[in-house]
């Protein structure tokens, strides 16, 4: 492809809008060489997260949202998103950029469905956040150890069967004990859930999708620093 | 003859069952237990089980193995035992069948592996056809009659269910999936891209199963029969959607009258196996039994 050719010659806003168009179309390479070309004429690593990824993958969940992208291209999306982080994470912790915080996110035990939790935490991901995935089968004390040890301001917890949502309340209960309740935010969502369980189990909020759980996880982090 | 082909050749609906998991919770199933571990645990109780669905008019019971694959039971570290237990959900809902005063179907049921296919995931096509192949094996040596496969939202998995069982029998395969995303599945599957693609492999029966509530699945199967006149159309529908009650027991709000409202609806578009999904109890399918005409 000539691409390369074309990006060196491309102004800083027209790379950020190609980056937009190969996250929609899950391009990881290309992704990978927009960032470094901008990071070569020293944009910073923030404005590059914020204004290619961060945006671009905000297009990508609203037609999640809406139905117009299903699953697979978003998993490429967020594939290619991974991609462009990897080569930014080091650069944005030594340049202390401002952080949108930090989430802890897990299928909850006897469930290893996780198709859509690790959906949620690359969207997450995707909107900035610092995500640490404690993947499937995830116990109340696995999910305690994470929020400690990362000081985290977010828990999402996951399920899809009728049969493990109901550890979630177990969950909720370990963090009470543990006098860590009003520390975290706790999201849940998965296919079997809804707003009156997440309500039951007195958690913060149902999140019905990705997209969703980006957008109340970014409300909520607002409301903390006002 | 198979028996299903049998029962179907009479052109009247063959009333499936409704529900294991919520049932398998009222028998006392703890949270994050395997569900597949009690078919050689407690064998009576998902007899009892199978029974009640059988006394409530069902002409086809699916076994209960549908976490039976390898990836599945990993998690409860079941994994060595997929023939074990595959094999004793078979077998007990043939004891049940063989003792029922009509002609009960036993479908080997075979759910997800809840793993993502390349290169969103790690699954390869042969990975998961070995594994569904292994599933397989197990319900037939067990007694299956037919091979059930149900609850899928990727294309890629549903054909390498289909390539597994065919490595280890012949019996005939019903296959649906599950469409709860925007009218798809959630990897993007229209009722009509399933019954297109599909329709050209070897499944006896294709439909909708789960999803959210009985609206949407008829939605879903007036679309296949848009799609294909011909084609054999599964129905199988939760009780409504799930609520939380005092105490955190989850109640389907779906009534037998909704069920057997929605048994009539998805008849007339055509849907000749039509059943209940999560939520729907005894109750529920003997609301159908009667709307149907059983």
């Amino acid at each position: 492809m000539s691409e390369e050719i074309n990006l060196k010659e491309m102004p800083n806003d027209e790379i950020l809008e190609l980056m937009q168009e190969d996250l929609y179309d899950g391009y990881a390479e290309e992704i990978v060489e927009e960032v470094n070309e901008l990071l070569a004429r020293e944009m910073t690593p923030y404005d590059i997260l914020i204004q290619g990824l961060v945006s671009g993958m905000q297009v990508v969940g609203d037609d999640f949202r809406d139905g117009v992208l299903f699953v697979p291209e978003v998993l490429m999306a967020a594939k290619a998103m991974k991609a462009g982080m990897e080569v930014l994470r080091p650069l944005l912790a030594e340049t202390g950029a401002p952080k949108m915080g930090t989430i802890v996110i897990g299928t909850v035990k006897g469930d290893i469905h996780d198709i859509g939790k690790n959906l949620v935490a690359m969207m997450m991901e995707g909107a900035g956040f610092e995500v640490v995935n404690l993947g499937i089968n995830t116990s109340a004390d696995d999910f305690i150890a994470a929020i400690e040890e990362h000081d985290a301001d977010i828990l999402g917890m996951s399920a899809l069967l009728t049969t493990t949502m109901v550890y979630m309340r177990t969950v909720i209960k370990t963090l009470k004990e543990k006098g860590l309740r009003d520390k975290v935010v706790v999201l849940v969502g998965g296919a079997p859930l809804n707003e009156a369980f997440a309500e039951d189990i007195e958690a913060d909020a149902y999140c019905r999708d990705a997209a969703v759980a980006v957008e109340t996880a970014k409300k909520f982090m607002e409301m903390r620093r006002n | 003859m198979n028996p299903l082909k049998q029962l179907l050749e009479t052109g009247q609906p063959v009333l499936l069952d409704g529900a294991m998991g919520t049932m398998l919770f009222d028998a006392g199933l703890e949270q994050g237990d395997p569900p597949d571990e009690w078919n050689v645990r407690y064998p009576e109780r998902i007899k009892a089980i199978h029974k009640a669905y059988v006394d409530a008019g069902s002409q086809l019971i699916l076994t209960n193995s549908f976490g039976g694959t390898h990836f599945r039971l990993e998690m409860h570290n079941l994994q060595d035992r997929v023939h074990e237990l595959n094999k004793a959900a078979a077998e007990n809902a043939r004891a049940v069948a063989d003792a029922a005063p009509h002609t009960v179907v036993v479908a080997g049921d075979i759910g997800p592996t809840g793993q993502l296919f390349e290169p969103m995931g790690l699954l390869t096509f042969e990975d998961a056809k070995a594994a569904f192949a292994d599933q397989a094996r197990g319900l037939a040596d067990g007694g299956a009659d037919v091979f059930w496969i149900e609850t899928m939202s990727d294309l890629d998995e549903v054909k390498a269910a289909i390539a597994g069982v065919r490595e280890v029998s012949d019996l005939p395969i019903i296959a649906t999936m599950s469409f709860d995303t925007h009218g798809h599945t959630m990897m993007g599957v229209s009722p009509a891209k399933f019954i297109e693609t599909l329709g050209e492999q070897d499944v006896l029966a294709m439909g909708a199963n789960c999803g959210t509530g009985s609206d949407e699945l008829e939605k879903a199967v007036q679309k296949m029969r848009k799609t294909n006149p011909d084609v054999v159309l599964v129905a199988k529908a939760n009780a409504g959607i799930p609520h939380v009650v005092k105490g955190g027991d989850i109640v389907y709000d779906g009534s037998p009258e909704v069920m057997a409202q929605y048994a009539q609806n998805v008849r007339s578009i055509g849907a000749s196996l039509i059943g209940g999904c999560c939520g729907s109890t005894p109750a529920h399918i003997k609301a159908m039994a009667e709307a149907l005409g059983k």
